[in-house]
Order: C-alpha cells, then structure tokens, then sequence
C-alpha cells in the first residue's frame, strides 16, 4: 500500500480526499441537485412533485411584483423599490440579515480587539468563555432567550420596578434581531479574533509616528489589514442568518417572516415542494451573488490609491 | 533653534517593578548623528520611543527643539521613526508607504506626488514605486522605511537597531549609505545599536547604556581611548583587564598593585588611593619582547597561543594566573616562521603608562 502510494502520488491524494469527498457528494450535492430537479417539477393530485417540468415555480415568486417605492420602519427599517409577497420576503430576510451582521460586527469588534490584546496565557481561555455557549442546544439557549422576553419576563419585570411601562419585545422583529445577533456572536468574534491576533501592532505606531490620530491608523492601516477576519466573519453571520429558521420561529412567532422561515413551511404545513425548492434554490443563487460581491468590494478596500 | 534637538533631563520609565530608563539626562546637539549603544534591555530602545512618543516618562521632561514634549502624541512630534522591523503597510505599495505622512498632513496631491518621488531618488528607488512590501528584498525595504520617514522633513530621525535585519555585507554598505544621507540633509539622527563598531565607524557622539543608564557620552575616540568605566572599557572594543588595589595616584596617574606586581596607568575617574580598581588595557596597545625592559609595566610572561590572522598576530600569553591577549601589527612582510614568537616560549611584555587606564570597578 505504502509502496503503491510513493509510485502515485496522485493515489494519495485521491485516497485522503475520498472521505470527504464523499460525504459532500452523497449528502450535498446529490440532494441539491434532486432538489434542483424538483423546482422545476409540478405537482400531481395528492400534492407529490410530479413532471410535467415548468418554469412555474420560479414565476409564481414574481407574479405579484408591482412597482411601489416606499421606505417603512415595519420589521426594521426597510427601503424598496418593488412590492409583492416573496419579493418581500427575500428583501426583508436580505434587510434583518445584514442589519444584524452590521449589529452583530460592531458588538463583536471590540471584543475580539480585547481579546487579542490580553497577555498570551489569558486569550485560550477566553476563546474558551466564548465558546461555552455551544455547549447547550441552540434550541434550548433560544427558549430561554424568549423567556426573557416575555411580558412578565426579567426585563420587564425590571422595568416594572424601575416605574417605566414593559415593552412588547417578544414576537417582534427586534426579537428576531436580538436572536440573530445572540446566536452569530461567537460565527463573528472567532474569525475576527484570529485576524487581530496576528495583527502587528508596530503598523499603529508607524501609522501614529507618520501623523495618523487614532481614527485614521485604525481606518487605513488596522482595518484594511484585519479585513480577511471582518470578511470571514460578516459571511459566517450573513449566510446563515438569511435562511435562519429556529430563531425565526421562537422569537418571531411566525410574526416576523423570513425566508427560511418562508421555505420550511412549503415543504411541511403547505407540502409544496416544487415551490419550497424554487424558493430554496433562489434563495442560494442570490446569497452567493451577495457574497461575492461583498468579497469583491472588500478587495477594493485594500488597494486605495494614495 | 536651541543648542539641541532633543534633550532628556532626569527622564525614568518604570514597566510594572522595572526601572527601563533610569534618570537619564542628555543633550542630543542639532545635525549630529548620535548613537545609543548598549547591551538589549539596557534602556536605548526605550529612550528612544519615549523620545517617539510611544512612551510617557514616569518622572522627568523631554524636550525637542528646546520645546517640552511632555503630553504630545506620536502624531503631533516632528519627529520620525525608522522601525527595527520596518514596520512598513503591507496593503500599500511603495509610493502609497511613503505618501502616507504627507497624506496625514493634508498636503495638496501634486506636492505629495512630487515629494514622494525627491523621497524615493534620495534612496534611489523610484524605479520601485508601485511595488508592493513584500515583493522587496530586506535592504530595499529598509531604504522604503527611510524614504518614509525622511519625506516628512522632519527635525530628528529616530533609528531603531535600522540595520539589524540586513547581512554582513549590506549592512556595511546602509552604514556609509546612512552617513552619507545625513550629512546630505543635515538632519539629527538618533540610533539606537547594540553593534559597537557600528556605533564607533557612523557617530559623531556615542551614549553608552547599561541597565537603565548611560554611563558616558562622548565622541567615539573619548569612548575608545578613555572609558569612564569598566562596563565602557569591556563593551567597547577588547581590553585586557587585571585587578588590584590601588596604592598611589599622582599628575593624573595610579599605580596599582596586584599579586604582588605593581602596574602604573592613567587614573579614571574617581580613582583614589586604597580602593580595588582594574586596569584596563587593550590588546594592540601591548607589546612582546624578547630581552627584559627596565621600564615600568614590564612582566615576564610564557606564550600560550598564537594565531596569525594576515594583518596581525593573535598572542595570548600567560601572566601570574592570568591571560593576556596581545594584538601584534604585521608592519614587517617576512615569510621567516622564526620571526613570530611560539607556544611554550618565554617573553616580557610591556606598555607605556599612557596605553593603560586604571578605573573604578
């Protein structure tokens, strides 16, 4: 075997890489394609995908878009040009996804900065700190996030005490984006943190030395050279927030539709999986483009011109 | 203008329980090239980034141009730093690494586009502008790293160990090339080395740090030729040393007696009669002879070892307990083996008063 391996290394490789290889296959890739196949399929009398192939599915997501430019502060702050039942679920799933990256980045900077900086022996362990939530089932950790929202949860029951009036917090789309944010956290401060670990500290200092106030050495010189770790981390955050369906669910209470949320239920309750499968797939084509284009502009970033 | 570009009087920097720089007081004079040189953690790194800004003193004031620079940040200093490690943007290309100070200062784009180009012609890269970092040998870089700090004009260049990256021979050739740029823009440059030929061959003045101190300052033939102490005397060049007890001192001379031989040199400072002293002195500044010399400082020694190393010949003799390294000139060209002296033979060595330094311990 050994001696097989030294003649062809290309055997190696190939042996080492079938595991995986495999599992991505059977597991990813088949499945997409079926469901791939499936989009374009039609349903038969008891509900089943079923030929004839249509380009229906993807049309039906389109068929009521009208024109309609408004700006609401319904389910956060949204501005749009078009109007119509998926369209406005993909634009607001695109909308509460990238506000709670924006959200979840500008919590999780400052301590991922924090954490870099402390002394060698002190930063395992608090990598350590951040990951013990994962330690509890995502499911059970969001139960519990609700049951602090409640109407006589903690928070308003301190808000009570303080004399101020509760708040209706849960099954709002501020209870979804609290959730959101809760769950990326530690998607963003892990990549985050090992961008700034590796940080060399002298570019401040030369970038101060060279007449750079604090704002400019961290705009030009720390943010450029952290981006890897802010690119990494928005896209662990964005993606999955997009098609989020747990924290839709609890904290939103099928109040605050998203688009996972959205395709979930076509394949269960509605038992439409032509259409759940067109939306899923279009759902992954436009979160690719999103990426890519984010990733793009994050190159640019780099390479300002004097 | 004041007499000096920078001065530190009575400055301390204490980290946690260690004192880094310890009441230092100095005067760094206006267009000099000043070194400061010691052993690592001996207090010159940190003097300098106190002078930078990147450190506040614990007690003391510092001055730039005659001006306190107490509580001014890095950015507002007029001076600038050539990092150890270059410290130079990897996201940015040459021109961008040596525009940014400029660009910090606001100056108008064809101004900086033409001082940055002056900057790169002084280091003789503008062939290299668009280059990124990391596409660059070390010793470009370094040039970069200078271009970059030099572009802003400013009134004192600080040098952190600037040539420590480079090889043997490139360092030799960014020795004279730093020398030569200095006297060209007549700017103070501050180095900070721990390399003490390197100090001795750039300087015009040298401060000599050990542990948080500096112990003497002056120009590299007084470091050389008249050390204060015997910490200078050790770190600067090779010296032999033997210690003693001092029994007379008389017209800026002393005798010292040990192991019952009597040795007479210059008296450093603070020497007086019956303190323990050593004297200092310097492998080429001995001599060995065949036939005993009536003078004084002449002992009868056997050779030990010899190596001839082309421009002199490398003896060490054994005086008493002690070895003696003795640095004879090859000034005659023979090819006769019978000239040197040989392992196992008996000789007497010898120096003039005025070639030894009896100092304080």
């Amino acid at each position: 075997m050994m001696q097989l391996f030294r003649r062809h290394p290309q055997l190696q490789a190939a042996a080492l890489m079938f595991p995986g290889a495999f599992w991505l296959i059977a597991f990813f890739l088949i499945p997409l394609a079926i469901m791939g196949v499936i989009s374009f399929m039609s349903r038969d009398a008891l509900g089943d995908p079923a030929p004839p192939y249509t380009l229906n599915n993807y049309l039906d997501i389109f068929r009521d878009v009208r024109f309609n430019p408004s700006i609401s502060l319904d389910g956060g702050f949204t501005v749009r040009l078009i109007e119509g039942l998926y369209v406005d679920l993909f634009w607001r799933s695109l909308w509460l996804s990238l506000i709670s990256t924006v959200i979840t980045l500008l919590i999780a900077f400052p301590v991922a900065l924090f954490m870099a900086r402390l002394p060698r022996r002190y930063r395992n362990l608090a990598l350590f700190a951040v990951m013990i939530p994962f330690w509890t089932n995502f499911l059970v950790r969001t139960y519990a996030l609700q049951f602090m929202l409640r109407g006589n949860g903690p928070i308003n029951t301190l808000l009570r005490a303080l004399g101020l009036a509760p708040i209706e917090l849960l099954f709002t789309p501020t209870a979804v984006m609290l959730g959101l944010v809760y769950g990326n956290l530690p998607f963003m401060i892990l990549p985050l943190y090992t961008s700034l670990e590796k940080f060399d500290w002298t570019m401040i200092e030369a970038a101060q030395d060279l007449g750079a106030n604090a704002w400019q050495a961290f705009r030009r010189v720390m943010l450029p050279l952290v981006s890897p770790g802010v690119v990494a981390g928005s896209i662990l955050t964005f993606v999955p927030a997009v098609g989020s369906y747990v924290t839709v669910d609890l904290m939103g209470g099928g109040r605050t539709n998203m688009i996972g949320y959205s395709i979930a239920q076509q394949f269960s309750t509605i038992a439409n999986w032509p259409f759940g499968s067109a939306m899923a797939l279009l759902m992954m084509i436009v979160v690719t483009v999103a990426a890519v284009l984010y990733f793009r502009s994050s190159r640019g970033e780099q390479r300002t011109i004097v | 203008m004041s007499e000096f570009a920078v001065e530190m009087h009575n400055v301390t920097k204490v980290f946690g329980d260690v004192v880094a720089v310890d009441h230092v007081t100095m005067g760094i004079r206006q267009n000099e090239f000043f070194a400061m040189l010691g052993p690592s953690g001996c207090g010159k790194t940190t003097s300098l980034r106190l002078i930078a800004g990147f450190e506040r003193p614990t007690t003391g004031e510092i001055f730039i141009d005659g001006k306190p620079v107490g509580n001014t940040p890095p950015f507002q200093r007029d001076v600038n730093t050539v990092f150890q490690s270059y410290a130079l943007f990897p996201h940015m290309t040459v021109e961008q690494n040596v525009g940014f100070g400029l660009e910090m200062k606001g100056t108008p784009h064809a101004e900086l586009k033409r001082r940055v180009m002056q900057a790169l012609e002084l280091v003789r890269l503008p062939h290299l502008a668009t280059r990124y970092p990391h596409q660059m040998s070390g010793g470009q870089q370094q040039r970069v790293a200078l271009a970059r700090a030099l572009v802003n004009r400013p009134k004192v260049l600080l040098l952190d160990e600037p040539l420590g990256a480079l090889d043997a021979k490139l360092r030799k050739e960014m020795q004279l090339e730093l020398k030569t740029l200095q006297r060209e823009i007549g700017i103070t440059f501050v180095f900070v080395t721990h390399d003490q030929e390197e100090a001795l061959s750039m300087s015009d003045r040298i401060a000599v740090f050990s542990r948080g101190k500096v112990l003497q300052i002056g120009t590299p033939l007084e470091i050389y030729e008249r050390p204060n102490c015997r910490f200078v005397a050790d770190f600067i060049g090779e010296t032999n040393f033997i210690e003693g007890t001092v029994s007379e001192v008389r017209n800026g001379f002393a005798v010292l007696q040990s192991n019952g031989r009597t040795f007479v040199g210059r008296a450093g400072e603070n020497v007086q009669p019956g303190i323990p002293a050593v004297l200092s002195v310097r492998p080429e500044k001995v001599q060995l002879v065949e036939q005993p010399a009536t003078s004084v400082n002449s002992y009868d020694v056997r050779v030990m070892s010899v190596a001839y190393v082309g421009s002199d010949t490398r003896v060490v003799v054994r005086l008493g307990e002690q070895d003696i390294d003795v640095w004879e000139q090859n000034s005659v060209s023979t090819l006769d083996p019978n000239y040197f002296f040989a392992p196992g033979e008996t000789a007497w060595l010898t120096f003039p008063p005025e070639n030894a330094l009896i100092l304080t311990d």
